[in-house]
């Protein structure tokens, strides 16, 4: 059993979709999905262990070896993923029953949850494959089910918005098979190890340059990395307040981790960072990325909209820890990975739990609701301040690494820059706290009163983890950390 | 030179005229043509890459040596499948706009928005879910 984990992780969502059509009645198929999610968690944690006790998992399907077969490979870097992913889906469920019972039509929720064990699957499946082509079958099967989920929203803006994701999706899709193809032209195997034994050999011509440019393309294309971030924004605001929850929470955090794989461990760090000027582009696009996100997000009046932009910017922060491509660097992008999902999961579930009571998540709809619902606004205050990066919550301790990682490298303007840029979330998150606690509330929300439970404890649950992994930081951070050697180790950057 | 890569020229054309489709047509449905345009000359990539000289098909056979090599036909088998499903997605998206906006052009669709938007602030906001 314990040997077959890497495939159980993606075959339990899988086969668990399906059954969804067999099961009738609504409640009985949220615990269903919720069961699911709960043992693609539990078999993740149990692959985590394993990967940090004795190393790499490597599983080959159907038995056959690996240059020819699919291989699973797990190692830290995407156990972390892995845990991170199906955690925060579990999470996101549980509230999933009460909150779609007001947005999404009662005939629709059988399709919503085999919808989200879909998405779930791809998601795992990308992470755990270590088969390049593999990539992108999951990544495809995750994001067809993302514009069908964002497509239940209620509002119609909500399926333009699902149109538009659909287009950028597949044209970013597109992009990685045609890089795919070009690896495999050049180097025969699909493999991601094989691809990283074999393309050094070939690493001066124009196929593999053109192939790279391709698959990264492609890869910020579902990322959402300015400036192909437009279809973002609408996507989240519009999508029923689970789906935004659960996607703002993973689906960049995937497409995160595909960077990661393919410029590290695939094409190399050396090709990555020395032939090519990757550093420059990606710490220029970071930066860019924070300040048009977070300007922007202090400019919207919805909510929902004012954290979908605070993502454009929350990624921003990846992708310069990213660019500096030393450990610090990249275990300060792997921490704000994880530290991102739990300050967005708890944000967007507390914003459905807003739209839950009053049915909009406009901001002057906020007023008083410090009052009214204390818990959940609290529960914002905490996320928000979070994601400013307030000392004792997890935000500071990923900012604090980026920082000690630009220091490092002497870039203090960056550094600077960086901090900017959490005075700017500071605005809009104050903003909202404003609004909610120090105006008297509207008339027409006077009957207004706490969020159901189905929503208190996820999100409570989360923003504890907010705190707790604030203060106590060494799991979260050895993970990220040996990870993050692991892979430049790799690169014999730095010496083991 | 020209003639070697033949298969490889028509990819470019084609992947070209794909993506100038889906980014300069207003038309949705237009949108999706040039999106599967675009898809499609991804799968004669892979299809002339499998291609080996001299050879035949891969069915094992005597006094044969040299075979075309079939995986890329059986990946761009899995890629065609991905492409039906967002087709039909993307059809099914679409009709679902004619049918909440009454139109399937992109600008119509857009002004719509706008609209809406503007509509908000002027009226009780609990008249609008957003």
């Amino acid at each position: 059993m314990l040997a077959h984990l890497p495939i159980l992780q993606v075959i339990v969502p899988l086969i668990g979709a399906p059954v969804c059509v067999l099961l009738s009645r609504a409640r009985l198929v949220w615990l269903f999905a919720l069961i699911v999610s709960g043992l693609s968690f539990i078999v993740s944690a149990l692959l985590l262990q394993q990967v940090l006790m004795s190393g790499t998992v490597i599983y080959e399907l159907g038995g056959w070896d690996a240059p020819w077969g699919i291989e699973y490979r797990i190692d830290k870097l995407n156990g972390f993923l892995l845990l991170i992913i199906s955690a925060m889906s579990t999470l996101v469920l549980f509230a999933a029953q009460t909150s779609i019972n007001k947005e999404i039509p009662a005939e629709k929720h059988t399709h919503f949850y085999i919808l989200y064990l879909l998405s779930l699957t791809g998601m795992l499946g990308v992470v755990v494959t270590g088969d390049a082509f593999n990539v992108f079958v999951f990544l495809e099967i995750s994001s067809l089910s993302s514009y069908a989920l964002i497509a239940l929203g209620k509002d119609r803006r909500a399926l333009w918005a699902a149109y538009q994701y659909l287009i950028l999706g597949t044209i970013g899709a597109t992009f990685i098979l045609i890089g795919i193809g070009l690896m495999y032209q050049m180097t025969g195997t699909l493999n991601m190890a094989d691809l990283a034994a074999r393309l050094p050999e070939v690493a001066q011509t124009k196929t593999v340059f053109t192939a790279f440019a391709f698959v990264i393309t492609g890869i910020c294309l579902k990322l959402a990395l300015f400036p192909l971030h437009l279809w973002l924004p609408n996507a989240y605001t519009y999508a029923p307040s689970i789906v935004t929850a659960f996607l703002a929470a993973t689906a960049t955090k995937v497409a995160f981790y595909l960077l990661i794989r393919f410029t590290y461990s695939v094409f190399g760090g050396s090709f990555s960072f020395t032939t090519l000027p990757l550093q420059f582009l990606f710490m220029t696009l970071g930066l860019l990325g924070i300040f048009v996100g977070s300007i922007a997000a202090i400019y919207q009046t919805n909510v929902k909209q004012i954290f979908a932009y605070s993502s454009i910017a929350q990624i921003g922060y990846m992708v310069i820890g990213f660019s500096i491509s030393s450990v610090t660097g990249l275990t300060a992008a792997l921490l704000h990975i994880f530290n991102h999902a739990l300050m967005k999961g708890a944000l967007f579930l507390a914003l459905g739990a807003v739209m839950y009571r009053i049915g909009s998540v406009q901001i002057n709809q906020f007023q008083g609701l410090g009052q009214q619902m204390p818990l959940t606004m609290a529960a914002i205050l905490v996320a928000g301040l979070s994601l400013i990066g307030m000392p004792l919550t997890v935000g500071f301790v990923s900012k604090w690494y980026l920082l000690s990682a630009l220091i490092e490298k002497g870039w203090w303007p960056v550094a600077l820059l960086i901090l900017i840029g959490s005075l700017l979330t500071l605005v809009y998150v104050w903003k909202i706290v404003e609004i909610a606690y120090f105006k008297p509330s509207l008339s027409t929300n006077s009957t207004v009163i706490e969020a159901p439970l189905a929503f208190l404890i996820p999100i409570w649950l989360l923003v504890i983890a907010n705190i707790y992994f604030g203060v106590d930081t060494r799991l979260s951070v050895e993970v990220a950390h040996a990870a993050s050697e692991s892979l430049l180790q790799a690169q014999g950057q730095v010496r083991p | 030179m020209l003639m070697g890569l033949f298969n490889y020229w028509i990819v470019v054309v084609l992947m070209m005229i794909g993506l100038y489709i889906v980014i300069a047509h207003g038309n949705l449905i237009k949108k999706i043509v040039g999106l599967t345009i675009f898809q499609t000359s991804v799968f004669i990539f892979y299809i002339s890459m499998a291609k080996v000289d001299g050879g035949t098909a891969p069915i094992l056979m005597a006094n044969v040596s040299q075979y075309a090599n079939p995986l890329p036909h059986v990946l761009i088998l899995t890629a065609i499948v991905v492409g039906i499903a967002t087709t039909a997605l993307a059809l099914a998206l679409t009709i679902r706009i004619k049918e909440a906006y009454n139109s399937i052009e992109e600008e119509s669709i857009q002004q719509q928005n706008k609209k809406q938007a503007s509509v908000r602030d002027e009226l009780d906001p609990r008249n609008d879910p957003y």
